[in-house]
């Protein structure tokens, strides 16, 4: 029969549609309203997975994201998701889900065998057992994760999409449970622009779980809630966003919260909208009405499945119309677990109340024992029986004065259930997370909020703050939201929520809470088979406790990873203020000296497609491209990654490897015409009356005397006189300037010239610096025709005379507005023609089309490396690394004798960087000429055992086809003293091979070509 | 992530910032006449301290514009961001410095 435990009618279910979902590959039935927990606790599946250390059967615990057992593997193929909450999990049409941790079933499992071998895993099993012999742990691991790991991941890439959105607002509140919709209200009604944020499906909070009629007089919750809703919609500033969870409070009120957009409807039903929904929001306040976790009372073999916190079963009960179990015994040290006998005893099951206090007597009590429900005072459950992985009765022994022992004759209690209450825990994650200070309520045994930090003044409203009757929650909650809408500005409202309702609840007074935390049990903790587990999830006793704290692992830190408690994925909702208290007690210590362990974001686990939203494939990191990339694609360019620019490697003609592409365009480059895309190159517009000066104070090289039109290199340094970066710069005007830098440099060059003009001359520098590197597109020919190509292209006088080397010609070219540069990186004759970027592909194609019978070939990066290695020029980052002076470089040319003062000028006389015994850049030509030197390779004296003194090492090599031979440039200690020597360079076999080494220069020492 | 008010532009998310370390570290007006001590000490020498610290901030992802920022470097509070040629605030005046070295 299906839905046996499902109640004729309640709950917030729509019972006229049956949905059916499958879960361990059986068809069940549940309603729209179910989780996928209520759904089974409705057709009697008690019994959920396996632990995760001891493989012992457990079952539903809790109704919300505190649920340490009911993990399933949810959905198959690539919509799978391991370690689900089944309390969580709205039901939906076909769901389906798997047990965890179950080999080969739930039911008949091999690795309960662990249990049988439980002192072998004992607290710091990681450390202890497996790490002897050492050579063998790494089986150990392997043997370790297949039996205990949780889900499966899945091992196709997600198909589904996550977005995210930035968001702001005057007010945030976290919760919408009484306490929270309060808050709402009353901040909204000031005008402030309000979010109410609530993990469940529908607001309302913990007066979802509550009866109808919970004893509060004539208030009607169900009433308050759907007119607090309305009133809340129709606020246009409030934004309202159930099935989102906050899971991180970050600095300055910065928030993260996840919202479950369509995935609740199961996989590919989403339509076109996301899956999930990243929430970064930044508020002026934040309001938490997060409200309190129950805790359970620890007790023995507290693990077995039809073990469940009260309120838990009060949920399934009143929001669910599911009865748990038939016989049911409320194991309690407070009096809200009567609220669950009262309702289940309504719900028509037979209920026993086992309670640990001496006098059990408050006004709920009372209602219990009118209708003859039996309560055991001063009792505690000692043990329980299963059958057939069923609770079939527990026993109940007297306590004896300090509870720390029971005693007298065991009474046996028939039940399916057992609904235990510890006492609730605030939820105070994210004001922890906030660096809030906590506060011990000694009344409530629990953390509250104390005192905020100034970083993030979060309040507090409702249980999370220990305020536990609703008369209270309603008030606080009023007061937060009001307060926080004026500290965000917004003053008060004639029309904030009346004070009156609050009068009208008629609610119990509660009794005194028994802080006892172990229950014991007929033989000593630890000392014999039963065991008390405080954390169902990882698995980890009150024994392992005391043992951790016999070997010294007394701090809460230590104790948390020597243990492994909270570790899990529930991070020990249920259980890290039980394992405080087991250790308090052991220490002798009260709880608030033991403290507690940082709460870290996120509250509850997140996907990585949330957090990964739309940054993925081509959206994970944004490629740059220059005008001129259609015409690389169809060409087939093979590119390279420089910073996040896509920049063409080479172009393989057909059938050609890399080898045979570079050869090919290192010989057209020099002998007929070849055309390198160059619009990466960086380029910044400077421009102002004090221009000169900045380019005097940040290049080596004086820049007085440059004629307007003429170009000049400059070398770059730091104020280590280290060598950062380089370019051509080009005076267009009196004190207008065209810098290039390198292209990976281009955005640390500006910020440099920046940092001057601003922090070094502030208010007295007249100089803008502006980025134009993707303003111009650049097209540079380079070889014996390019002068004869571009004068194709233009009516201007193209000789050596009227357009002389190193300077800037402005004309048309193709009929483009150029600006044409003849300077050159391959030392052959060569023109720079810049043109607006929108011009370039144009620019390109007129050349390609006229360059034809000359012979023009295109050339990527790797040719463009090969012809200015064979020149010597080198590359800022490859051949320097930030540790290298222009004398290093031997370019003392370049470094301006009659300068005062330029950035790094006072650091070349530093005792470290004028020493000798420096490295230095030198060539290097290997013995054999085909063999190409690996870059990277060290030189050494001579190959002997390591470790060998290392002078150095090859910054670039390359094979050079004009050279007909191989070629590189290294850095070596003296290097520039020890031209002419021969070295070996040590090779990753063990071998070596002999260099000689030389000048950088290996091609047309003279530069007559690039002249010509 | 901080909320980092620019002089120039308002409060805005830390991720359009980048920083650059300690502030007013005065460059020597004639470096060649300093000794390697002096200019060491402009090179390496950080305060670092546990407190309040004067440190540079750019808007990088916004006006571009470089900025101080008298910045508490136990709990992260901004207690003033200032331009460029500005005095700096007067740190006694700020909360949080009247002990800047005690821990908290
Ligand atoms: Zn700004």
């Amino acid at each position: 029969m299906s839905q046996i435990n499902r109640l004729a009618d309640g709950g917030r279910l729509n019972r006229a549609k049956v949905i059916r979902f499958w879960y361990d590959d059986k068809q069940y039935e549940g309603h729209p309203g179910d989780t996928l927990a209520s759904a089974l606790l409705a057709n009697g599946v008690h019994l959920i997975g396996r632990s995760f250390k001891y493989h012992r059967p457990r079952g539903i615990f809790s109704a919300g994201p505190e649920e340490p057992n009911a993990l399933v593997q949810l959905e198959n193929g690539p919509h799978t998701e391991p370690n689900r909450r089944a309390t969580e999990v709205e039901l939906y049409e076909g769901l389906v889900a798997q047990s965890q941790n179950c080999w080969p079933s739930v039911g008949f499992d091999l690795g309960a065998v662990n249990a049988r071998l439980s002192r072998l895993l004992p607290a710091g099993f990681y450390y202890k057992t497996f790490m002897w012999p050492r050579a063998l742990w790494m089986g150990y691991e392997k043997m370790i994760r297949r039996a205990a790991g949780l889900g499966r991941a899945p091992a196709e890439p997600d198909p589904d999409r996550y977005d995210k959105t930035h968001a702001h607002c005057d007010v945030l509140v976290v919760g919408g449970g009484p306490a929270g919709l309060q808050a709402a209200c009353a901040a909204g009604a000031t005008g402030a622009r309000v979010m109410l944020v609530d993990e469940r499906s529908e607001f309302g909070g913990s007066l979802l779980d509550q009866g109808p009629a919970s004893g509060r007089g004539g208030w009607d919750a169900a009433q308050w809630l759907v007119a607090r809703l309305a009133e809340l919609r129709q606020m246009k500033q409030v934004t309202l966003l159930p099935r989102t969870t906050v899971t991180g409070c970050y600095d300055d009120n910065f928030l993260v919260a996840n919202e479950r957009v369509t995935g609740h409807l199961g996989p590919t039903r989403g339509d076109h909208a996301p899956r999930e929904r990243l929430w970064k929001i930044r508020a002026r306040r934040v309001v938490l009405a997060t409200g309190s976790i129950e805790r359970p009372l620890i007790f023995a073999d507290n693990d077995r499945p039809g073990v469940m916190l009260a309120g838990a079963v009060r949920a399934y009960i009143n929001r669910f119309g599911v009865l748990p179990g038939r016989r049911i015994v409320v194991l309690t040290n407070n009096d809200s677990a009567y609220h669950t006998a009262l309702d289940a005893y309504r719900a028509g099951a037979t209920v026993e109340v086992v309670d640990i206090r001496r006098h059990p007597g408050g006004q709920l009590t009372d209602q219990a024992r009118a209708l003859g429900i039996a309560i055991h005072p001063n009792s505690a459950v000692s043990a329980v029986d299963t059958a057939r992985g069923k609770i079939t009765r527990v026993r109940v022994m007297t306590l004896s004065e300090d509870g720390g022992e029971v005693r007298g004759a065991a009474r046996a209690l028939g039940c399916d259930v057992v609904a235990v209450s510890g006492g609730w825990t605030p939820t105070v994650h994210l004001f922890s997370q906030a660096k809030g200070e906590l506060a011990y309520h000694h009344d409530l045994h629990c953390f509250v909020p104390g005192k905020p930090s100034a970083a993030n003044p979060l309040v507090g409203a409702g249980a999370c703050c220990g305020a536990y009757t609703l008369a209270e929650c309603l008030a606080q909650g009023r007061d937060a939201g009001r307060d926080a809408a004026a500290a965000a500005g917004f003053a008060g409202c004639a029309d904030s929520p009346p004070a009156a309702q609050e009068s009208e609840i008629a609610e119990p007074r509660d009794g005194p809470v028994r802080a006892l935390w172990v229950l014991p049990c007929e033989h000593p903790l630890g000392r014999g088979p039963k065991k008390h587990f405080h954390d169902l999830q990882n698995d980890v006793t009150v024994a392992d406790i005391h043992l951790a704290a016999r070997e010294g692992f007394e701090s809460v830190e230590h104790l948390k990873r020597y243990t492994t408690t909270g570790m899990g994925t529930d991070q020990g909702k249920t259980s890290n203020l039980n394992a405080l208290a087991a250790l308090s007690e052991w220490r002798g210590a009260p709880i608030p000296e033991i403290g507690v362990t940082t709460f870290r974001p996120p509250y509850t686990p997140l996907t990585f497609g949330a957090v990964a939203g739309h940054e993925r494939r081509d959206l994970f990191l944004q490629k740059r491209t220059t005008p001129m990339h259609p015409w690389h694609e169809q060409r087939g360019a093979v590119y390279e990654d420089v910073g996040d620019w896509k920049r063409p490697l080479y172009f393989p003609a057909r059938g050609e490897d890399m080898a045979a592409a570079v050869r090919r365009e290192c010989l057209a480059a020099r002998n007929a015409v070849g055309i390198l895309d160059a619009s990466t190159l960086g380029k910044i517009d400077i421009v102002g009356e004090h221009a000169l000066e900045l380019l005097d104070m940040v290049y080596a090289n004086a820049w007085g005397g440059l004629a307007v039109g003429r170009c000049r290199y400059g070398l770059m340094l730091n104020e280590h006189g280290m060598v950062f970066d380089d370019g051509v710069t080009t005076r267009l005007g009196e004190h207008h300037y065209h810098m290039t830098t390198t292209t990976g440099g281009a955005a640390r060059v500006l910020n440099w010239l920046e940092e001057w003009l601003q922090t070094e001359w502030p208010g007295r520098a007249r100089v803008y610096c502006t980025s134009v590197t993707e303003q111009w597109a650049v097209a540079s020919i380079s070889g014996p025709h390019s002068r004869a190509l571009l004068a194709q292209l233009c009516d201007e006088p193209l000789d050596g005379e009227s357009f002389p080397f190193m300077s800037m010609r402005e004309f048309a070219v193709a009929g483009i507005p150029a600006r044409v540069f003849r300077v050159s990186f391959t030392g052959e004759l060569a023109f720079e023609i810049n043109v607006p970027a929108r011009f370039g592909l144009a620019l390109w194609q007129k050349l390609m089309a006229a360059g034809e019978p000359y012979g023009i070939c295109a050339y990527g990066t790797e040719a463009m490396h090969v012809l200015r290695a064979e020149k010597g020029f080198i590359i800022v980052g490859q051949d320097t690394d930030g540790t290298v002076t222009p004398m290093d470089l031997g370019m003392d040319w370049i470094v301006s004798k009659n300068k005062a003062d330029f950035a790094g000028k006072r650091s070349f006389s530093r005792a470290d960087t004028a020493r000798t015994g420096r490295k230095q850049l030198v060539g290097l030509l290997t013995e054999d000429p085909g063999f190409v030197l690996p870059e990277g390779a060290h030189l050494v004296e001579a190959l002997g055992k390591p470790p060998m003194k290392m002078l150095g090492h090859v910054s670039s090599s390359y094979l050079s086809p004009n050279l007909g031979r191989s070629i590189a440039l290294a850095l070596v200690e003296d290097g520039l003293r020890r031209k002419g020597e021969t070295l070996q360079v040590a090779l990753m076999d063990g071998g070596g091979h002999k260099v000689t080494l030389t000048d950088t220069v290996f091609f047309d020492p003279d530069g007559g070509r690039a002249r010509g | 992530m901080l909320l980092i008010t620019c002089p120039w532009c308002g409060a805005r998310d830390q991720s359009e910032f980048s920083y650059h370390g300690e502030a007013h570290i005065a460059r020597p007006e004639r470096p060649a006449q300093v000794s390697d001590a002096q200019w060491g000490a402009y090179l390496f020498m950080r305060k670092n301290p546990k407190g309040l610290h004067r440190e540079r901030w750019v808007h990088s992802h916004g006006c571009r514009r470089w900025f101080y920022a008298l910045r508490d470097t136990r709990d992260d509070r901004i207690h003033a961001t200032y331009r460029p040629g500005d005095p700096p605030p007067d740190s006694a005046a700020d909360p949080g410095a009247a002990n800047p070295g005690s821990a908290t």
